[in-house]
């Protein structure tokens, strides 16, 4: 996907947040920049106690910066209570108010805006039809399933017409079935409404799927910023490269450089070319990365070779450890056919070929 | 040999037995302590007063005729008296207020506490119960010692300059506000806090995010959310308030009377003891009447969760 440049919704500023004093003071954000696009889907992925919640909570103004600036659309919302921000949050456990019906809820933020009766009941209508969720407008929040709060959640935070919707680990309480279906769900109002969605979430599928670009976060900083794409086939750093699907992670030295790719010459003595993170100093020894998928097993020599240690079969693709000459470990994934086996058996001497374009250079 | 039907109804008749035996305590204590006391005022109050106090054997309703008329000494008519009235009323009144001025000052204590850290409450809830160490008397004593004329209130105002008479505060509803005020407190703020401490705080912040603001917040989110602790802390403090007799004895003076000073009344110098148990039965009944009403008024809504 190329990079359009459009308007940014968001743009953080060199953000700090500082919990605790003297002693115990934790940065839950280390000096934080992004810029979130106009009408993207915008992922924040990370481990717990990565910052992307405190980043989040900042931006929906639960909490204020200790330093920097966040601008919507240009102006300055930093100091401005959640209550004067055109932003508004689906939480992680919901947070309906047992209080009040589904239609209640829904229409709480168009009452406090000042809105006629009238059009508050149109637009809870609107809503209610956008979550498919007509029949149930009268009920409980507690007479409801966790998909329909879940639903019911989303079309509260809408229902005003945000000029951002933050949603702050929502799928997470949902079963897998439930949060595949609100998967394509969340898409498809994203799109029928054009608003931007900043999306939190630990789970990294999930991101991969759903964002049009990532920001992957790991103790107070973000690490990386790209498309799905870019967040896997070219991780930054040995984080990103870990956090996101299965890696293997080589040893190499750095023989040449030129037109964004490097000449890497790894321990079995093979040359592959490489792509280089953004940001990579020159040294003798880097880290490079293949996908289990790139890479491919050959009884012949390879780029690599070693021996098979352990095989795993998956239904759709088969893992095939491999315990390099170099004492490393490699792992291979293999598309399965209906023939029978993967071709390879336990103690066979194998070589591995790293395809033209499956290796990354980390700048770490 | 039994049948086995004899053995199950055997089984059966012993399981009814024991359940009674381990039921007993329990009965005996509710028959004991509440129901019983409460038919011996029952009976006492359609008893004709003795001399000296206690009750003489002889089926009177004038106990209960008592409670709104009075027996003319001369002619033995009854006509309609309001001094007993106006007491209930002022009682009434009173204790409404005490109900207001503690969920006032209450709630945003209760707010305060909930809203700490997990550790720190236990010391803010520990300091709220202290009062409860020290003997009703003596706090309310203390009171007095404050607001008296030559008390620390007046004192520390003369002195300022800002007064130059004492305020004459002792023997007022207001010193009786002051007094019941403080005593019933902490039986607002606890059952305030318990409700608050339930809060999920997420639906305070979901309720600013929806463009509610401090107030609205408060008006729309927390107060129905606290709704369970403002009915029980109410009760709490409007029952006991309606019947108290220690403060309004020391704080009211003998001319601001309320209905627990009434009764004492009738059982001391008075020596009605019908009258002071048809007293005490129509207490029951309006706290009973008040409840009823209360809860249903309260409680329609918001009944769902709690």
């Amino acid at each position: 996907m190329p990079e359009q440049p459009g308007r940014s919704a968001i743009e953080v500023r060199g953000v700090r947040k500082v919990f605790g004093t003297g002693e115990s003071q934790v940065a839950a954000l280390d000096t934080v920049s992004v810029s979130i696009r106009e009408n993207e889907f915008f992922t924040l992925l990370g481990p717990s106690g990565c910052g992307k919640t405190t980043l989040l909570r900042l931006i929906a103004g639960f909490d204020f910066p200790s330093a920097g600036e966040i601008l919507l659309h240009g102006q300055d919302i930093a100091p401005l209570p959640p209550f004067k921000r055109p932003v508004n949050t689906v939480f992680q456990n919901y947070a309906l108010f047992p209080h009040m019906t589904v239609a209640e809820n829904i229409g709480f933020g168009l009452e406090m805006l000042g809105k006629p009766k009238a059009e508050v009941k149109a637009r809870v209508a609107e809503m209610l039809k956008l979550v498919k969720m007509e029949a149930l407008s009268n009920r409980r929040t507690s007479q409801i399933s966790g998909g329909q709060q879940q639903r019911v959640a989303l079309a509260r935070a809408l229902a005003p017409q945000p000029k951002v919707l933050l949603l702050d680990e929502p799928l997470s309480a949902l079963d897998f079935k439930l949060r595949k279906e609100m998967q394509i769900e969340l898409k498809r109002l994203q799109h029928e409404t054009g608003i931007t969605f900043i999306f939190v979430t630990h789970d990294q599928e999930e991101a991969l799927t759903m964002s049009d670009r990532i920001a992957v976060m790991s103790s107070g900083k973000i690490l990386q910023v790209g498309t799905p794409w870019d967040i896997y086939d070219k991780p930054a750093e040995r984080f990103v490269a870990d956090f996101i699907g299965e890696t293997n992670f080589l040893t190499a030295a750095i023989t040449g450089m030129g037109n964004g790719k490097a000449r890497a010459t790894l321990k079995s003595g093979a040359t592959i070319d490489a792509t280089v993170a953004e940001g990579f100093q020159p040294k003798d020894n880097a880290t490079v990365v293949v996908r289990p998928e790139h890479a491919k097993l050959t009884s012949g020599k390879g780029d690599l070779s070693g021996t098979v240690e352990n095989i795993v079969y998956f239904g759709t693709d088969t893992h095939i450890h491999v315990r390099l000459d170099s004492s490393e470990t490699f792992t291979v994934r293999q598309q399965n056919t209906r023939s029978a086996g993967c071709g390879f058996e336990r103690g066979d001497k194998v070589g591995i070929s790293i395809g033209n374009d499956a290796a990354q250079v980390l700048r770490d | 040999m039994e049948s086995a039907e004899q053995v199950a109804k055997d089984a059966e008749r012993r399981e009814i037995r024991d359940r009674w035996l381990l039921s007993a305590p329990a009965l005996i204590i509710i028959f004991l302590a509440a129901t019983g006391p409460l038919l011996i005022v029952v009976v006492y109050s359609f008893l004709t007063p003795g001399p000296y106090g206690d009750v003489v054997w002889k089926f009177s309703t004038d106990g209960w005729l008592s409670v709104l008329m009075q027996r003319d000494i001369f002619d033995d008519t009854l006509a309609f008296a309001d001094a007993h009235l106006s007491i209930f009323w002022r009682s009434a009144k009173l204790s409404f207020m005490t109900t207001i001025l503690t969920l006032l000052f209450g709630f945003p204590t209760a707010y305060f506490i909930a809203t700490r850290p997990a550790r720190q409450r236990d010391i803010w809830l520990f300091l709220i119960t202290i009062p409860f160490w020290t003997n009703l008397l003596i706090r309310t004593f203390a009171i007095q010692e404050v607001i008296r004329n030559e008390g620390i209130a007046n004192t520390v105002l003369i002195k300022l300059g800002i007064i130059s008479q004492p305020i004459q505060m002792m023997f007022t509803d207001f010193a009786l506000m002051v007094g019941m005020t403080y005593v019933y407190l902490p039986l607002m703020v606890l059952p305030l806090y318990a409700s608050m401490e339930k809060i999920d705080f997420r639906l305070v912040e979901a309720g600013y995010d929806l463009y509610a603001n401090r107030f609205q917040v408060l008006r729309r989110v927390i107060i129905p959310l606290v709704k369970p602790g403002i009915i029980a802390g109410s009760i709490l403090v409007f029952i006991p308030a309606l019947g108290a007799y220690v403060t309004p004895r020391v704080l009211g003076g003998s001319k601001n009377m309320m209905l627990g000073n009434l009764i004492e009344l009738q059982f001391g110098q008075g020596r009605n003891w019908p009258l002071g148990s048809a007293l005490s039965l129509s207490l029951m009944a309006i706290v009973m009447v008040a409840l009823l009403l209360y809860v249903r008024a309260v409680g329609r809504r918001g009944g769902a969760h709690g």
